[in-house]
This record gives structure tokens, C-alpha cells and sequence, in this order.
């Protein structure tokens, strides 16, 4: 809403109050200000111009000499280029001295030879916005109307001196679109004046009402008003009337609409003129639509309708969408005489929902799809009526008709004195709540237990409830004299769940261990998030009804797409070692249209490629695009949680990755993660060289957990270390090895580490040296080097029998 | 004899004193205090002298080898000192050499402001609830009083799947969710943070997916001057102690009165924080609360506003490019 300084201050009193003192008293109270500006644009030193003569330049054809009337002693000689420049006319010129928009500024000077002194502007060169112009406006010099006084300041003709408050309001308070709501709250948070006008209806003692209103269903619309008027001469307004509209952003028209546009914009009523004369049934007819009628719009759009859009018919034409737009056929033309003033309350719910699937929004349906003030729809009308009399020349063509439902509702709403103090946690005594509410015009009553009964106006629908009129109060009273205090009553610890704190944990690790954190997007593309298999299948993608764009359409099923990219994006950037890591959630659903909400799972995905660790100056670095380093986070993230039997298998079907580079984890025989090398072929796609990925189901993880941990006693008795060195075919799985190692050695081993595994031909073709340390101990004796010898014996015999082992000399 | 023992003590003394290896010590304690040592050989001529010399001598003896020995330690100490300080002189490394690389990741800047911020509420008393990202509209409009057709909807346009299931527009959503499944038990201390979804391009100030966190207490006798206080707890453990705060009326439809809290930027001016106010009755009621007896009040905050006033960040698109350059300023955070 763009509130006029010049024009607000009619209603109500502002002496020595700046715009500036009322955006802080807007803001402090409830209504956010935008911004102030002047509509000066910059320009002085302009004044209005008569052309007393227009003579061709002798050197150039395109080129007027003209003499123009300034107001001063002698007329001013003038060179100008508009095509459009006449004699008579009165048009806005810029003297020596004046400055123009943008800096630019105006000095005597000689075109082709021949003195101009000063300039003749168009409308563009003062500043003035296309969307205020006219076509004909557009083109050439500014063409003043007759009411311009030569040597008159052309800000002070062209209203630019007036200020320009820009409020933006909430949905709620749609009482202050319109000059006489911004009044009442101004007066209200200033405590200042009203001056409101009072508007009398216009009475005909000689015409008889011509039109015959008919609602069909009376909630659409409970009040509807027309009056005629008469002997119009359609044409400009003048030019106070235009300021004032372009002051509200509102591009002048002719007079009649200038008219419905000005009343809209002071009462907040919008209102809307038909040419009588294309209501050739004499009635008026409001209905909902049926669905494929079609109506053609103001804008010249051919709409097609549903079946619930309000319409104002004749009985047989479409003359317009009620509350949204009228329609071409209706509209008031040059030629039109006599017109059908409108002024009424439709069903907000309505219009909203017309001016939604139209895409059609105005400023009427702006403020019908808020509920406008039933209390000013027969005074907007008069005013409408007295407005166009005043600057069309007009006549009272009928009585005021009016079809209404019912009487306008009246609402009180109590307010209990101890509520309010308790909601709002301070002391506040009876004679400042009437004050508030005196200032803000609402009638109220206070019983014997301080009760305010308050009756609250038609204008401020907003108003419903005890908890409305507190906020009413404490804004005036003032947020800031609200004392702050602590909480409270029963105390509760606070705490983080299991699974938040599991969360916390992993990012914790990760960061310690070298993984810097990402946050991708929910949203991806489908081809991108098929690039990986999820862990859990989805049936379905989620797919958003009316997606942004196809590269944000469908719900991620997991996060390890998003990180690749991410990784590609670094990469192309000169970052080629990258360790990084998200936790987030991923969408599956196993129905193919939705009916209910997807699943929503917590995963957590990792990904290596460069270096892991960046290389000490005198040792080599760790490669992060080597599976074993990938694994030895996971590892230690198992052991940092208290994760145990999770089985690690081979597994060569996941999409995304390598087939012979890829392991499931397994615990109670779900998967709850996958780590692997990236398919080569994906990593060429987006140009990334060896990469491992890694993705886990943090519920899954999170059942995995041995919560319970138990001390167990310190081995009082040595240990014996024996080491184990073997060839075995290559393909002879180490998990394998020790699983057999374990089983033979039984409960003395205490512990299996490997510490070399060798390929190559020394050891012969297609095999595998690997060696292992193995550590024996008892808890309740010292072994003796006899039973170690035999277990160990054991252990490799075991091996040669089962797996082809034999033993290195 | 006392002559001997005097020249002896001398002689030793300068010996002793000129040594500069530790070998040299060893071989002069031997040279004069060993078994076949010089003052054990004068010491052994005693048994020549007469009974009033004897304790004279002897008394002398005990000195001379005291002195001895005290030398010999001194000088041992020096010189272990010396050979020590040599060795360590030529240990000396180059401390500017660079570290072995043990690089800590780094957090997400939004993250590590969520962190914060749960922990300043952990610390009163709240607990963190989440819930779903994919909503129903039910628990993203309806349980807070903005029924279809309401205008406030369009201040938040929405990601649809079907016309009932939506990306929840704000964390709010969590409030219904966790009001029902507390079943009209109080204290309600919750701070819910999560993603949420608009239909916004993205560019410098707006992002399509965004994180919030919402607050929500609901109590007997819960006031204004409550909320008051736990925001200004929160915006000055965030901000500093000295942080400006200014509340202003602002609509929501959930909660009434509502606020919209700014703090004070010494650049920047006023800078809207986050929004605010008491539960609305018709959200209390729809949770099954009574809205004569219980108050609440709810708070909602962008978490990338506050990384973004926090850390000096520009751009909204940085915190989801995920450029490492980026994201490694945010080690120490």
C-alpha cells in the first residue's frame, strides 16, 4: 500500500509529523514500512510553458524553434525536437539551472546554430514511470492540461513534491488499504484528530430506478449496490485527481475510472462502472459460473471459467468477474454517456479462489479476498457519484439500488482485565486500556469485574477474539515496555534423543577424522538420483506436482548423488582432495502415487577421492580413493559408537559402483550401508578419478549399538606373539583366513593382526603371501611354550587341510 | 704429613678443575680416593704418627677428602650439563618445517549454528523434536489456523505432491505433531530445527530448501515477557551480551499476539531476526489444550540468517554450493 502524505493528511491531523516519525511509529506498532520517497525524482527548476510559436529550424528538418511563455518579462526561444510540439500548448520546460533526473542539467546553448534557452521535457526526462503514462503520454514532449498556471513549478502541477509511504502489510490488515484505515491507525498510534468526510447520498427527485438485481445465492454476495449517473463526458481527470492516483501507483485512465480507482484507494471499497448501455435486459444478475463459459476480460483475455467463479451478468451477457475484473464489453468508452456504478461485498473466499486459478490479480480482488468494511459500501458509492459530478460533469441518473441479505453483523468481544495482564506479563491499569482503546476508536463498555466489552468496528475484521484485542492493546501500549522474565514453573532436564546424540557423535568423528561436512539439496533431478542404488528400494520417486525446474522435481532416495556432484563441482575447482560427508534424510515410498507420506530415513554418506590426507613434506600421503582407507572410517565409526558384528560381504550389483570393489554391511542379515569404489564409468562421466562412496542407514546403525559397556579385567599373565606367514591362492578371502585361524585357535587367541600381504611372482602366479601376528594369552596362567606351539601348530594344519595354505619358510 | 696432605688437596683441586671430560673425572676419583688412591696411601701412613698427631691428621685427612669429593661432584654436574646442552644444540630441529598432516574437517556452518543453539536450549530445559519433511497439509496449515483459502498461505508458497501432502513450508509443522503426542501434558519445552521448502528462486537472499528452527512452551501461565526473555537469551548468547533486540506486532496466523524480532547491526541497521508470539487459542485448542488454562508461545528462526549475520556470509547460495573453500573457513566454529 503507497500512502500519500499530501493526500493522508486530509483525514487526519499531522502537523509536525514527518513521514520518517511515521515509518518508526508504523514499524513500532505492527505495520512494516518499506520505504519513504519523494516523487521529485530529482528534478527542480522546471516550470510550466506556453508555446506562443513553433517555427521549422532553418539547418535541420527534425529540429522546432519555438517561443515560449514562461511567466518571466519576455518569452524564452527554445529549440526542440518533438514531433508533437504545437503553439498553444502548455508544457513543461526546463529553465537555465535546472536539473533533471539522473544529474542532468540544463544550460543556455545553441542548436545548429540558433540559441535555445532551456528545454521542453517529456514526461520521461521528469522521471515519470512508463506505467503511468499513456501511449500518447509516451511519445514526445509532455502535454499539460488546461488547468497548468504558466511559470507554475511543475512538481508543484504534477504532485511530485508529495512523499510516498510504502507499507507492507500483512494479510490481516487489509483495514489499511485504504486512506481512511491508515487514518484511523495513524490517529490511533499518534493520538491525533480524525477528519474524516461524511458522504451524503445522492438523491435523483426525478429518475426512477432502472435495474432490477438478482443474487442467487445470497452468502456469494450479501450486499450489492448500483447507482446511475448520467450526462458523463468521458475524458482525462484532472490533474490533482491523477497525482493522487499516481501517488498510490495507480496509472490515471479517464475520469470515470480515475473516479472508482481514487474511492477504492480512500475508502477501501472498490467499486466498478459499467456502460449502461450494454445492459440491455435492465437487470443485473449474480452468479456463479458454469463450467466452460468463457468471458473476456478487461485486458482484452479470453478466460475460460469453472464452475464456482462469481460472475455480474445481465441475465443473458457476461458483463464482468464479480470482485475480479470487468469485462471488454461492459467497459466505459469515450463514447460512454451513462454508467452503472457498482459497489458491493462478495464472498472473500470467492474471489480469492477466481483470482488464484485465473492468475488474475487486482487491486480490487486484493482487497474483496481480505473482506472489505460492509459500514462503507453505500458511502463509497455517494462519494463515487459526488466525485464524478465534480470532474465529469455528471448527473444523478437513479436512486441508490440495493439487493442485501440480513443486517451487518455487529461484534463485541470481551476482554477480561486480569487475561490480559497475565498474557502479556505486566501490570497495566484500566485508564491506560481505555485510553488505547479510545485512541483506536473502538466502543467499549468496562462491567463492575473489569470486563471490556468492546465493540469492534465493520473495518477491522481482523478482530475476532480476546487474544486480538491484547494484541491491540499491547501494540499501542508498546513490545518494548513488555518487562523480560525467566521461565517458570515445573522444571524438566533437556536433552538430546539417542538418535540426535548418535548424530552429533558421527559429525563429530567425521570432523575429527578429517571429513568436512556438506549440506546438499532434497530436491534433485531423476535422472541424477538413479546414478546410485539406494539403500532402501523405492518403488517410486516422489515427485513434486509442479516442480521449479527438472533439476529440483523429484525427493533424493539417497545422498550419495548429491555428493558426487558436489565432488565434480570441487574438483573442476582446483579442490581434487576432497573427504566429505553428509547426513541427511532420504525419501522412499513403495506407492507409486502417493497416499500417504513417504518414508523418511537418516542416512549418512561419505566420499573419498585425491588424498585423504594431504602428503607430509617428508612421507607419502594416504590415497582417499583406496577402499581400505574407507573402510577404516567405517571401522571407526563402529568402534566409536560401540558397533560390533557387522559383517562386511563382497557384493557386485550395486548401481553406481564398481562390481569388484564394493562391500554390503551386514548386521542381523539386513544391509545397512554400502561402501565401494565408485563405478569407473560414473567417475568418467564427471570427470573424478579414483573415488570411494559410502553410504549408511543411521536407524539401522543405531540398532547395531551395544550400548552396554563392561569393564573387563586387565590380563595379569604375559602374552605370546607368534606370526603366521602363508601362500594361498589370491582369491582366498582374508576374512576367510581368520575366521579359520579363530576357529582352531579358540579362545587362547587373543588377538589376529595382518600385517603384509604380498602379489607377485616371487610368491608364483596367482597366488598370495600374507602374514599375520598372532597374540595367545590365558587369563588365569602363563602359557607355556609347549601349548602355545601346539595350538599354533594347530591353527596351521587347519589351513593347509582347508584352504590349499602353506606355510613360508 | 700435613704438608703432603695440603699439596695434595691443592694438586687435586687444580686437576679437577682443569678436567673437560668426563673420562678425566673418573680416572682422578680413582687417581686420588681409590683403594690404591694417593690420600688413601697418606691416610695409611697415620699408623707412624703419635697419639696427639692422629686426630689432627685425620681431622685434616677428612676435610681433604670431603673437599674432594665435593669437587669431583660439582665438576661431574658441570660437565654433565655441558655434554648435555651439547647434545641438545645438536638435536635442534626447524620448528617451521610444516606439521604432519592430521587436518580436521570441518562442520557445516549451519549445522554448528543449530548445534548452538540447541545446546543454549538444552541448558533451559528444552527438548529437540523433529519431523517429517514431507507434511501433510493438515500439520502444516490446518493445525495452525490457516485453513485452505486463508490469504496467509500466500506468504509461503508450497511445494505440492498431491493436493493434501506438501514440503512443509516451516518447522511449525512440528508443533501439531508434538502437541497431540504429548496429549495435553505440560511443560512443553520443544525446539524443533529442520529443512524446509518454498517456492522461491534462488539467488543471493532466498533459497528454495532453507533450515528453521521453531520453539514452542506451553505452560500454565505463560506470558509475552517470557518470550521476551528466553529470546533474549538466545540472541545474546548468539549475538554477544550487548546485543541490541527490538520487538515488533507482527501477524502470524498461529500465533497472537505476534513479533518480529530485530537485532541491531552496528552496519547494517535494524535486522529482522526471527518471528514470533503466543500460541494462538484455536492451535492450543485443535491440540487438545485448553486455551483457558494453558498459554504457550512459539518462536520460529532461519538458521542461514544467523550463520549468515554471524559468519559476514553474502550470499545464501554459498551454504549450499558446498565449495570447499567455503566450507574449510569453518574449522574452528
Amino acid at each position: 500500500m503507497l500512502v500519500s502524505y499530501d493526500w493522508i493528511s486530509e483525514y487526519v491531523d499531522l502537523t509536525g509529523i514527518t513521514p520518517e516519525m511515521i515509518a518508526e511509529e508504523l514499524n513500532r506498532t505492527g505495520i512494516e514500512v518499506e520505504v519513504i520517497y519523494t516523487r521529485d525524482n530529482g528534478v527542480s527548476h522546471v516550470v510550466v510553458g506556453h508555446v506562443l510559436s513553433v517555427e521549422k529550424h532553418p539547418e535541420a528538418d527534425k529540429l522546432n524553434i519555438t517561443q515560449v511563455d514562461v511567466g518571466s518579462s519576455e518569452p524564452l526561444q527554445i529549440v526542440c525536437g518533438a514531433a508533437n510540439v504545437a503553439a498553444g500548448q502548455l508544457v513543461p520546460v526546463a529553465i537555465k539551472g535546472a536539473t533533471l533526473p539522473g544529474g542532468m542539467k540544463i544550460k543556455d546553448t545553441k542548436l545548429r546554430g540558433v540559441a535555445s534557452r532551456g528545454m521542453i521535457c517529456s514526461a520521461k526526462e521528469l522521471g515519470i514511470p512508463d506505467k503511468f503514462l499513456t501511449e500518447h503520454q509516451k511519445q514526445g514532449i509532455l502535454v499539460l492540461g488546461p488547468d497548468a498556471g504558466i511559470g507554475q513549478d511543475i512538481k508543484e502541477y504534477l504532485g511530485m513534491n508529495d512523499q510516498v509511504v510504502e507499507l507492507e502489510l500483512t494479510p490481516n490488515r487489509s483495514d489499511c488499504l485504504s486512506m481512511m484505515g491508515v487514518a484511523y491507525e495513524l490517529s490511533a498510534i499518534f493520538n491525533r484528530e480524525l477528519r474524516l468526510p461524511e458522504w451524503k447520498e445522492a438523491v435523483s427527485s426525478t429518475e426512477r430506478s432502472q435495474v432490477e438485481i438478482t443474487t442467487d445465492l445470497e452468502e456469494d454476495c450479501p450486499f450489492y449496490a448500483v447507482q446511475v449517473v448520467k450526462g458523463i463526458q468521458v475524458g482525462p481527470s484532472p490533474q490533482w485527481l491523477q497525482n493522487r492516483l499516481i501517488s498510490a501507483g495507480i496509472r490515471p485512465i479517464n475520469n470515470v475510472v480515475d473516479v472508482t480507482n481514487y474511492v477504492m484507494v480512500e475508502t477501501g471499497q472498490p467499486l466498478h462502472a459499467f456502460d449502461l448501455q450494454t445492459i440491455s435486459t435492465g437487470e443485473i444478475v449474480v452468479r456463479r459460473s458454469r463450467a466452460g463459459e468463457t468471458v473476456v476480460t478487461l485486458d482484452g483475455v479470453t478466460r475460460a471459467l469453472d464452475d464456482e467463479t462469481l460472475l455480474i451478468t445481465d441475465g443473458e451477457q457476461i458483463l464482468g468477474l464479480a470482485g475480479v475484473m470487468g469485462g471488454e464489453s461492459s467497459e466505459v468508452r469515450s463514447q460512454t454517456t451513462t454508467v452503472l456504478l457498482e459497489s458491493a461485498y462478495f464472498d472473500p473466499i470467492l474471489i480469492r479462489r477466481a483470482s488464484r486459478k485465473l492468475g488474475l490479480r487486482s487491486e480490487a480482488s486484493n482487497r474483496f479476498e481480505k473482506g472489505i468494511d460492509p459500514e462503507r459500501i453505500l458511502p463509497a458509492l455517494s462519494r463515487a457519484v459526488q466525485l464524478l459530478q465534480e470532474v465529469a460533469g455528471a448527473q444523478v441518473g437513479s436512486g441508490v439500488i440495493v439487493e442485501r441479505s440480513g443486517e451487518i453483523e455487529e461484534v463485541t468481544v470481551t476482554l477480561r482485565h486480569d487475561r490480559l495482564m497475565k498474557v502479556l506479563g505486566t501490570s497495566i491499569s484500566q485508564e491506560q486500556v481505555l485510553d488505547i482503546f479510545h485512541r483506536l476508536n473502538f466502543s467499549v463498555h468496562v462491567d463492575e469485574t473489569k470486563n471490556y466489552h468492546v465493540q469492534v468496528p465493520t473495518r477491522r475484521p481482523d478482530i475476532q477474539l480476546e487474544v486480538d484485542l491484547i494484541e491491540e492493546v499491547a501494540r499501542i501500549y508498546g513490545y518494548d515496555r513488555i518487562p523480560t522474565t525467566l521461565p517458570w514453573g515445573q522444571q524438566q532436564p533437556g536433552r538430546l534423543t539417542d538418535s540426535q546424540r548418535l548424530r552429533r557423535k558421527l559429525r563429530h568423528l567425521l570432523i575429527d577424522l578429517g571429513l568436512s561436512e556438506v549440506l546438499t539439496y532434497s530436491l534433485t533431478s531423476s535422472k541424477r538420483g538413479k546414478e546410485v542404488d539406494s539403500l532402501t528400494p523405492s518403488t517410486g520417486l516422489v515427485r513434486l506436482a509442479m516442480p521449479m525446474s527438472s533439476e529440483h522435481a523429484v525427493l533424493r532416495t539417497t545422498l550419495l548423488p548429491e555428493l558426487v556432484q558436489t565432488a565434480a563441482y570441487n574438483v573442476k575447482h582446483g579442490n581434487e582432495d576432497l573427504s566429505i560427508f553428509e547426513m541427511g534424510r532420504v525419501y522412499v515410498t513403495q506407492e507409486k502415487k502417493l497416499t500417504e507420506l513417504p518414508e523418511e530415513r537418516t542416512e549418512l554418506a561419505f566420499l573419498l577421492t585425491g588424498d585423504f590426507r594431504s602428503a607430509r613434506w617428508n612421507r607419502q600421503a594416504v590415497q582417499g580413493g583406496d577402499f581400505y582407507v574407507a573402510k577404516g572410517i567405517v571401522q571407526a565409526i563402529f568402534e566409536r559408537i560401540g558397533v560390533a558384528n557387522v559383517e562386511i560381504q563382497a557384493a557386485n550389483h550395486h548401481e553406481g559402483f564398481h562390481p569388484g570393489r564394493t562391500a554390503e554391511l551386514i548386521y542381523n542379515g539386513e544391509v545397512m550401508g554400502v561402501l565401494g569404489e565408485m563405478h569407473p564409468q560414473l567417475a568418467k562421466q564427471h570427470d573424478l578419478k579414483d573415488t570411494i562412496m559410502v553410504q549408511l542407514d543411521l536407524d539401522r546403525l543405531q540398532q547395531a549399538i551395544q550400548a552396554d559397556v563392561r569393564y573387563q579385567a586387565i590380563p595379569r599373565f604375559p602374552a605370546v606373539t607368534r606370526d603366521l606367514a602363508l601362500v594361498v591362492d589370491k582369491n582366498v578371502e582374508a576374512g576367510v583366513l581368520e575366521a579359520g585361524i579363530h576357529e582352531v585357535a579358540g579362545e587362547l587367541l587373543e588377538s589376529v593382526r595382518l600385517f603384509d600381504v604380498f602379489i607377485g611372482s616371487q610368491v608364483g602366479e596367482g597366488k598370495m603371501s600374507i602374514a599375520y601376528s598372532l597374540v595367545y594369552r590365558a587369563a588365569d596362567r602363563t602359557l607355556t611354550d609347549a601349548e602355545v606351539t601346539a595350538t599354533h601348530s594347530k591353527v596351521v594344519e587347519h589351513l593347509q587341510t582347508t584352504l590349499g595354505a602353506v606355510l613360508r619358510s | 704429613m700435613r704438608e703432603r696432605l695440603e699439596s695434595l688437596r691443592t694438586e687435586a683441586l687444580q686437576e679437577i678443575q682443569s678436567a673437560t671430560e668426563m673420562e678425566l673425572i673418573k680416572d682422578l676419583k680413582v687417581k686420588y680416593l681409590g683403594k690404591k688412591g694417593e690420600l688413601t696411601a697418606v691416610l695409611r701412613g697415620m699408623g707412624s704418627l703419635s697419639a696427639e698427631e692422629r686426630p689432627v691428621i685425620g681431622g685434616l685427612a677428612n676435610e681433604v677428602r670431603a673437599a674432594l669429593e665435593t669437587a669431583f661432584a660439582q665438576k661431574s654436574e658441570s660437565l654433565e650439563t655441558a655434554e648435555l646442552e651439547a647434545k641438545l644444540q645438536s638435536e635442534t630441529i626447524d620448528v617451521t618445517l610444516p606439521g604432519a598432516s592430521l587436518e580436521p574437517g570441518s562442520i557445516h556452518p549451519l549445522h554448528s549454528v543449530i548445534e548452538q543453539i540447541e545446546d543454549i536450549f538444552i541448558g533451559m530445559g528444552f527438548e529437540i523434536a523433529e519431523g517429517p519433511e514431507v507434511e501433510l497439509d493438515h500439520y502444516n496449515f490446518e493445525m495452525l489456523n490457516l485453513p485452505k483459502d486463508h490469504p496467509a498461505r500466500d506468504m509461503q508458497d508450497s511445494f505440492y505432491i498431491t493436493p493434501e501432502i506438501l514440503l512443509r513450508t516451516h518447522t511449525s509443522s512440528v508443533q501439531g505433531r508434538t502437541l497431540l503426542a504429548k496429549e495435553g501434558e505440560v511443560p512443553v519445552r520443544i525446539i524443533m530445527p529442520g529443512k524446509v521448502y518454498r517456492r522461491d528462486d534462488d539467488d543471493a537472499t532466498h533459497s528454495h530448501q532453507f533450515t528453521q528452527i521453531e520453539g514452542l512452551v506451553v505452560d500454565r501461565g505463560v506470558s509475552m515477557g517470557e518470550l521476551k526473555g528466553v529470546l533474549l537469551q538466545l540472541i545474546q548468547k548468539m549475538f554477544g551480551p550487548d546485543t541490541e533486540v527490538r520487538l515488533r506486532p507482527s501477524y502470524f496466523p498461529f500465533t497472537e499476539p505476534s513479533v518480529e524480532v530485530d537485532i541491531y547491526h552496528p552496519e547494517k541497521g535494524w535486522l529482522e531476526i526471527l518471528g514470533a508470539g503466543m500460541v494462538h487459542p484455536r492451535v492450543l485448542e485443535k491440540a487438545g489444550y485448553d486455551s483457558e488454562r494453558y498459554t504457550g508461545f512459539a518462536f520460529g528462526l532461519g538458521v542461514e540468517r544467523v550463520a549468515m549475520l554471524k559468519y559476514d556470509i553474502d550470499d545464501i547460495r554459498h551454504l549450499y554450493n558446498n565449495d570447499l573453500r567455503f566450507l574449510r573457513q569453518f574449522k574452528s566454529v
